[in-house]
Formats: structure tokens, C-alpha cells, sequence
């Protein structure tokens, strides 16, 4: 029962490794630096990363800018609601709104066009949640998320929303639809 | 030294005081408890998210997940390490407990938190998840359980290093303290880090909620909630850790390979987990990548090698015992000799299996900053965490409880067939309801979701079927983890209160005695290695370490490819 005893050796920070001890360790510190290094190296050579753009926003200044938007380039409505289907031109700076509960407006995108999708909550958090292609981040109420993205799959997405946000949490559903390109 | 209060356990030979023996007792039975409620609320959850079954309605599945949450992660949890903290200063040190009295003050105030936390949230206004992520308000009770409950354990860090003083000032043992109760030291200091964040969030929170102060950052928020989050999910892996080389050294009498990288391991924790708050905001807005990607790898995934080193010399540990003992034909003899049908081995064993394998991989594959993308807030994420919380640390507990029954409660274990068979019922249905969970994340499949047909929504979307499919397994095997836990709590609960009692004698009135150091290791002839192969004292167990990277690499790699294959984003 030694594990619950004190140590035999008084000076126990003297005894040896043993040698599957320390081949072990090297290996183990070998793999994580490997995985260290991984994200950096992504970073610089892969091609999906998150920015590091952000801006400290307001619902109401965001709410501007998405207003702004929607007026100039709403293609057609749907459902009952009425909901704004928005076909920004390619390049361009869009917006998204995450609020109870919905994803406003929907969006109609370019394949293989980059966009700067900028996305905001207007109450409490949300989780930005694109299906099926699955990317998904974090929505957070006064700040403005800046992603520079680039559709390369002519799928259409739902977004869903994954972060808990009260009762009605999982009927928030947008949409990014997805065109061949030059309508 | 008053030694009225003193007994020593014949089977064990440990040393109880009396005062800690009760607190201990209490505090067991408290936490056992909590865990019925935290499994009534597992079964109702389940059983909602079992898409063919879909059992409640969308404002109670709220209400129960955010009480499952609540409950298992914190109270349950928490609770038993105070008893464990107490049994590694007191009971292993032989020494008298410090300040019974406070100990008693602070277990009420735990249990106080724990009944205005529920309360509030049964009231019905503080479905906010355990996470309570501003600006979504909760009652503000919710929050003064959880500060209650918070003060209460602190009480309880501090009397262990009270007793630690103790039992250094009145040398109740001779040399350095035992690994386990460095270990627990390591636990404590983690917790009071822990507590001392959740201070920091949740008490302006509270007064947010009294309506006291306007406005709280919501990444602030989650920054230092998260200090508090997942660096309690630390003190779990350091505790349950100790717990199992305690297990190790009360069944095989199992000495660590060395007591210098076992401690230097611990340390590592004490120094990096604390960063563990960073892999909650991989996506967050207004972070840097450079902030993320240090924090979320514990500094060079230190914290991570720590767990890879035990991994290694808590099973090598006993590979040597078991060697010594005669057990040394092939690589894996001392594992097919070992005492498959003791559920306190078999639940340890499996714990340090479902806590490597499952929850350790899962967690820095998804703790990468890029692959979070495609994990965060999926079902994933609690698939990650009760491969790690459940099968590690509760099924850890569960194991130490079998041995403390009838050491601590002086109790024989009623239906011991049927606690033979629970860490296999237990392990396997955790096991697979933890892998299937993580494969609907893969698909998609959202955490925290009453409803992933979305038939009330406006627009629609349909998962594929292969996602159903996996929830209903999910479903089929979370019923199997539960009817395991539920034969812990009726055996557990059974022998307590009814239990036939041991057949020794263990009066109290026995001379306190001094805790002796460890035998010295006799080495055998040519040497520590010369039981094992290839100069390794442990063969057996660096081949599963060998497997258990060549998974880990595998499973890393597959996951950039998966990440590659999604939209480009920068």
C-alpha cells in the first residue's frame, strides 16, 4: 500500500526514471507539440480560420446596417411571415441578424464568391450553427463577428441555432441559399 | 493527543477519527443523493432526446437539463470531494480533523445552496442552463444557491489544508506526504482557484439580477464563468486521478513507478488547467487567435501531457505490483490475473479506459482552435463530457464508494452479484451512449435542443437519417448507464442504511499511531526491469500506450480533413 504511504526514500526526488517512464514522456511531449504547432500552421497554410475582426456594435447600430442592406437587395419574400430574401453582390459586406427567435434575413449567395458575413445578436446569445456543411460559432449580444467566407458548395444551408436561448430556442431557423452565380 | 477518538479499520488498517468519520459519512450519503436527483433528470432528458420517444414538453426539458446540469457537475461531484478530502487528510494521515465544527458549517451551507439553487429552478423562472449565460436572466436565487454551495466547499478546501498543518505540526507521519493526498492537495488547490473565479462571476451576476448593477460584458462573461466551469471539471480529473492510485495501491498494494514524474504530473495540472476557460471561446468574437491557441493548448498541451503521463503509471503501477507477484508471463498475464469481478478494480479500470480512449482524445481533438468549428455546441460537446465526468470521475467515485462501505460505514455490501456486474453496465452503456453522441455531433446535431425536427419552425430543416439514427441509440443506451446507476444507488443505499455489519470489531479508544513510509521496493535480481522486457518495468502497459497514441493520431488527423472539407473562411 505505498501509493497511500509516504514515499520510502526520504530524498524520493532522487530516485531514477524508469526507462518506460521516460520513453513515454518523450513521445507523449513529442505529440503535443506536434499538436501545438498544428494550429499555428493551419493559420498559415489552411484555409479554414476563424478572423480575428470584431467590433463592439449595438442592436440598434446593427439593426442600421442590416436594414440598409435588406432595402437595397431583397429579391423576393417567403413564408407568411413575410421574411426578406436578401441577394447581396458578390464581395460585398452582408449582415445577419440573430435574435428570439429567429435568423433575419435570409440570404442568397454566389457559389464560389467571398462574402464578409457580418453577424450580431440583438438580445441574448445565440450559436451560429451552418447545416449541413457544419461551421458553427459563437453569437454574442454587442459584438459584431466578422467572417470573410466563400461557399464553394452549391448546397443550400439552414442555420440553426445551437446556443440555448429560451423556450422557443429550437424553432430559430434561417436560411443561406446557394446559386450557380450571374443571375 | 486525545486518542478516545480513534479507531483503526482491521481490514484496512486505516485510522479513522471520529469527528471526520462522520463528516465523511454525511457528506457521502449527501452527495449520493443528489446523484438520484441528477438521475431522475438524466432519465426524463434522455428520454425527451430520444427523437421516436420525445417525452416532454419543450419548457420542462429546459427546467430538467438545466437541473441534470446543476446537480451532476457541481453538487454531486463537489460534494463527494469533500469527503474524499477529508479521507486524504485525516483517515490517510492519521490525523486528527481540523475544526469539525466549521466542517459542519460548511456542509449545511453546501446543502443550503443546493436547495435554493433547485428550488429556484423548479420554480420554473430559471431554466438557464448551468452555463446562466448573461444577458439570459435567471431568478436570482439560482445564482445565491450556487454562491452558498460555493462558500460551503471552500470551508471544506480550507480545513483539509488545516489538517494538513495538523498532521505536519503533530507528526502523525514520517517522511512526505502520500501521493494520494498530494494529489487531493493538487484537487484543493484547483478548487479554491475554482470557487475564488466563481465568486468573481457569479456574485456581480447576482446583483445584475437584483437589478443592483446595469450591464455585464457577455464574453467577460463567459471568460470568467468559464474559469470556473471547466476548471471545476479540473478539480474532477486531479481527484479522480488520486482515486486511482489509492485503488491501485488498496488492491494491489501498488507503488508508482517513480514519485517524482507522478508529482511533477500533478503540478502540471495545478499550473496549466486553469487555461482550460480558453477552449469555450474558439469562436468567440473579440479573442485572438494567438490568446487561443496558447490557452487552449494548456501551454503546449502540458496539462495534457500531465494526464498522458498518468495514463501510463497508473496502469504501470500495478503491471510492476502484479509482475512482482508472479504474474509476469507474456505482455498481459498481470492484466487477465487481475480481479476482474471487485468492482472496485473493474470500475477503476474502466474509468481510466472511458476517461483515456473517450473523453481525453475527444477533448483535444475538439479543443484545437480551427476543428471547434466544427464541434462547438454540437452534441458532441456532451459527449465529450461524460466520457470524461461520468466514466472518469463518477465511475471512480462509484469504485471507491464499493471500498468504503465496508471500511468507513462498517457495512457488509448487500447483492454483491449485482455490484459485481454494475461498473460493466454502467462503463458499457456510458461508453456507448458517450461514441454515439459524439457521431451525431459530427453530423450536426445540436446540444441544449428540445427538437431536432423543428416542426414548429417557420423554415424546416431535416438532419439525416443517420442522425436519427444515432439519437435513438443514444436514447437505447443512456436507459442501459441508467439502470447501472441506478443499481449503484440501490446497493449503495441498501448496504448503508441496511446492510448486514462487518464481523470485526472496531471500537474507538485506540492509540493514535504514527503512519509509516512505504516498505522500500525490493528489487529483484538484475533489477526493477528485469520482470518485464526490453528493460521496461512495464511492457504491458507501454504497448496500450503505444495503441492508445496510435488512435489519438489517427482520430487527430481525420478531423483536419473533415475540418478541410468545409466552406473556406478566414
Amino acid at each position: 500500500m505505498s501509493a497511500i504511504q509516504p514515499p520510502a526514500e526520504t530524498i524520493w526526488w532522487k530516485q531514477p526514471l524508469d526507462r518506460v517512464e521516460g520513453t513515454w514522456i518523450s513521445i507523449a511531449l513529442l505529440w503535443s507539440l506536434i499538436m501545438f504547432f498544428m494550429m499555428p500552421i493551419w493559420h498559415v497554410y489552411g484555409k479554414q480560420n476563424l478572423s480575428n475582426e470584431a467590433y463592439r456594435t449595438t442592436p440598434a447600430a446593427f439593426m442600421a446596417k442590416t436594414q440598409a442592406m435588406v432595402d437595397e437587395y431583397t429579391v423576393r419574400t417567403e413564408t407568411d411571415m413575410q421574411l426578406p430574401v436578401v441577394h447581396p453582390p458578390p464581395g460585398s459586406d452582408i449582415y445577419l441578424i440573430g435574435r428570439l427567435w429567429q435568423w433575419w434575413p435570409l440570404l442568397e449567395l454566389e457559389k464560389d464568391q467571398t462574402y464578409r458575413l457580418h453577424i450580431s445578436s440583438m438580445d441574448w446569445q445565440h450559436g451560429f450553427s451552418l447545416q449541413p456543411v457544419n461551421i458553427n460559432t459563437q453569437i454574442v449580444p454587442g459584438y459584431e463577428m466578422v467572417l470573410t467566407i466563400t461557399p464553394d458548395t452549391s448546397e443550400d444551408q439552414t442555420i440553426i441555432c445551437n446556443e440555448y436561448c429560451g423556450l422557443n430556442h429550437h424553432t430559430m431557423v434561417g436560411k443561406i441559399y446557394i446559386t450557380d452565380g450571374g443571375s | 493527543m486525545n486518542t478516545e477518538q480513534f479507531r483503526i479499520c482491521p481490514e484496512s488498517g486505516l485510522q479513522f477519527h471520529k469527528p471526520a468519520e462522520t463528516l465523511m459519512r454525511i457528506h457521502a450519503v449527501a452527495a449520493i443523493v443528489i446523484l438520484l436527483v441528477g438521475g431522475i433528470t438524466a432519465l426524463l432528458v434522455t428520454l425527451t432526446r430520444w427523437p421516436a420517444v420525445h417525452l416532454l414538453p419543450a419548457d420542462r426539458f429546459y427546467q430538467l437539463l438545466t437541473m441534470h446540469g446543476v446537480n451532476m457537475l457541481i453538487f454531486w461531484i463537489i460534494t463527494f470531494e469533500i469527503a474524499i478530502l477529508y479521507f486524504c487528510s485525516s483517515t490517510l494521515l492519521r490525523c486528527r480533523l481540523a475544526t469539525p465544527r466549521i466542517a459542519w458549517l460548511g456542509f449545511a451551507l453546501m446543502m443550503i445552496g443546493v436547495v435554493v439553487n433547485n428550488a429556484a429552478v423548479l420554480k420554473g423562472d430559471a431554466s438557464v442552463m448551468m452555463t446562466s449565460y448573461v444577458p439570459m436572466p435567471a431568478n436570482p436565487n439560482f445564482y445565491l444557491g450556487l454562491i452558498l454551495f460555493a462558500v460551503g466547499a471552500l470551508l471544506g478546501c480550507f480545513i483539509f489544508l488545516g489538517t494538513l498543518v495538523i498532521a505536519k505540526e503533530e507528526q502523525t507521519y514520517e517522511g512526505s506526504i502520500p501521493l494520494v493526498t498530494f494529489g487531493a492537495l493538487t484537487a484543493c488547490i484547483i478548487a479554491v482557484f475554482t470557487i475564488a473565479s466563481g465568486a468573481v462571476i457569479l456574485i456581480p451576476t447576482y446583483m445584475w439580477s437584483m437589478g443592483w448593477i446595469e450591464h455585464i460584458d457577455a464574453v467577460m462573461y463567459r471568460l470568467v464563468w468559464w474559469a470556473l466551469g471547466h476548471s471545476s471539471q479540473q478539480i474532477n480529473v486531479a481527484a479522480h486521478v488520486a482515486v486511482w492510485y489509492a485503488i491501485a495501491a488498496i488492491v494491489f498494494g501498488a507503488k508508482p513507478l517513480s514519485e517524482k514524474v507522478s508529482r511533477t504530473a500533478f503540478l502540471l495540472y495545478i499550473a496549466f488547467l486553469q487555461l482550460a476557460s480558453a477552449h469555450h471561446l474558439l469562436v468567440d468574437p473579440g479573442i485572438s487567435s494567438t490568446w487561443k491557441i496558447f490557452n487552449t493548448s494548456y501551454a503546449m498541451y502540458l496539462a495534457v501531457l500531465a494526464s498522458m503521463v498518468h495514463g501510463l503509471t497508473v496502469p504501470g503501477s500495478i503491471e510492476v505490483a502484479q509482475r512482482a507477484k508472479g504474474f509476469s508471463q507474456g505482455l498481459f498475464q498481470w492484466l487477465r490475473k487481475a480481479p476482474w469481478g471487485n468492482p472496485v478494480f473493474s470500475g477503476m479500470f474502466i474509468s481510466l479506459i472511458g476517461f483515456g480512449f473517450l473523453g481525453g482524445i475527444s477533448g483535444v481533438v475538439m479543443g484545437t482552435e480551427q476543428i471547434n468549428i466544427i464541434i462547438h455546441n454540437t452534441i458532441y460537446v456532451p459527449g465529450h463530457f461524460h466520457a470524461t465526468v461520468v466514466i472518469g470521475t463518477t465511475l471512480a467515485f462509484m469504485s471507491l464508494t464499493y471500498f468504503l462501505i465496508p471500511v468507513l460505514f462498517r457495512r457488509q455490501l448487500v447483492m454483491p452479484w449485482l455490484a459485481k456486474w454494475q461498473p460493466y453496465l454502467f462503463g458499457l452503456g456510458m461508453g456507448v451512449f458517450t461514441t454515439v453522441m459524439m457521431g451525431a455531433g459530427t453530423l450536426g446535431v445540436a446540444r441544449r435542443h428540445w427538437d431536432m425536427a423543428f416542426t414548429d419552425a417557420a423554415l424546416g430543416f431535416d438532419y439525416p437519417a443517420s442522425a436519427y439514427t444515432l439519437m435513438g441509440l443514444v436514447g437505447i443506451s443512456g436507459m442501459l448507464a441508467i439502470v447501472g446507476g441506478a443499481i449503484f444507488i440501490l446497493v449503495t443505499v441498501l448496504s448503508v442504511f441496511f446492510g448486514k455489519p462487518v464481523e470485526s470489531e472496531s471500537p474507538y479508544g485506540v492509540a493514535a499511531t504514527i503512519l509509516p513510509k512505504a516498505e522500500p521496493t525490493i528489487e529483484p535480481a538484475g533489477g526493477h526491469a528485469a520482470t518485464g522486457k526490453w528493460g521496461f518495468a512495464a511492457p504491458g502497459t507501454f504497448v496500450f500506450a503505444i495503441f492508445f497514441l496510435a488512435i489519438f493520431v489517427v482520430y487527430y488527423a481525420v478531423n483536419w480533413k473533415y475540418l478541410a472539407s468545409v466552406w473556406p473562411m478566414q
